[in-house]
């Protein structure tokens, strides 16, 4: 098979799980399993960064993303362990989303017709050995993007004092 | 081939199924997770990008994406426990102290 052929099969294969567990993530009525469906999606995803040579983000995508900040939404979900009754009250979940979806469709249409217009069905260029892999990105990180890399870790530290000041509150 | 105009379409979908969990649910659970279905949308856009014009600043930001992604869930989850142990419900339509 030739390998064109096979990139335009797994595209198909990865893009079509992306979209059905986004579907599936929004419509489950209990928070655990719309979690695990998020997770098939960001696997998915992690796969769609493969094929565009992203290799980086593809493995920070499973670790970190799938891995950590999954885990730990899949943890706090069963520490509240809400019974049926605890749940918000939602009646016909798939009918609401639709009705939804199907207001956003003009909206969703307008972003489609622009992508169209102006990439039309432009190719992909093949890129150079190494693209996307951890030296030319961290070179990237470490001496364009210096100050928001740093920025970024200020960011992480707040949002630590911030989830121990929460913690910390007595009710 | 899969061209960028198709990787675009499957990120301007993702985009808007989370956003449309957004507007419709009421389970602040699953608002959360429809968030984290549009950051990764948006991912998927930066990623093409930055795959068609050959540069890898999208890579970048896609990285700082999710490191934000990940302060926002502990501090969202924080907020969920604390809204929990004081009022018994993660319903968001029984929250309206900021209601003018």
């Amino acid at each position: 098979m030739k390998p064109i052929m096979e990139t335009t099969i797994y595209f198909i294969i990865f893009a079509s799980i992306a979209v059905l567990g986004g579907f599936s993530t929004i419509t489950r009525r209990h928070p655990l399993s719309a979690a695990l469906s998020l997770v098939v999606t960001l696997i998915a995803l992690a796969g769609l960064y493969a094929l565009l040579a992203a290799d980086f983000l593809f493995v920070i995508q499973i670790l970190v993303y799938a891995g950590a900040i999954m885990a730990l939404m899949i943890f706090v979900i069963m520490l509240l362990n809400l019974k049926q009754s605890e749940m918000p009250p939602e009646e016909q979940i798939e009918k609401r989303v639709l009705v939804t979806l199907a207001l956003l469709a003009p909206l969703f249409f307008l972003v489609q017709t622009a992508i169209v217009r102006q990439f039309g069905d432009a190719a992909f260029q093949p890129v150079a050995e190494g693209f996307g892999s951890i030296k030319p990105v961290g070179m990237l990180l470490y001496q364009t993007y210096f100050l928001p890399f740093e920025i970024i870790s200020i960011l992480l530290l707040v949002a630590l004092v911030g989830v121990v000041a929460l913690a910390k509150r007595r009710a | 081939m899969p061209g960028i105009t198709h990787y675009l379409t499957v990120s301007a979908l993702l985009f808007f199924l989370g956003l449309a969990g957004f507007i419709s649910r009421k389970n602040m659970f699953m608002i959360f997770l429809s968030v984290e279905l549009m950051l990764n949308g948006i991912n998927l856009s930066f990623v093409a990008f930055s795959r068609f014009f050959q540069a890898l600043d999208g890579h970048v930001f896609a990285f700082f994406v999710i490191a934000i992604a990940a302060a926002e869930a502990g501090i969202s989850l924080a907020m969920i426990i604390l809204l929990y142990k004081n009022r018994q419900t993660i319903d968001v339509d029984r929250f309206n102290i900021m209601k003018g």
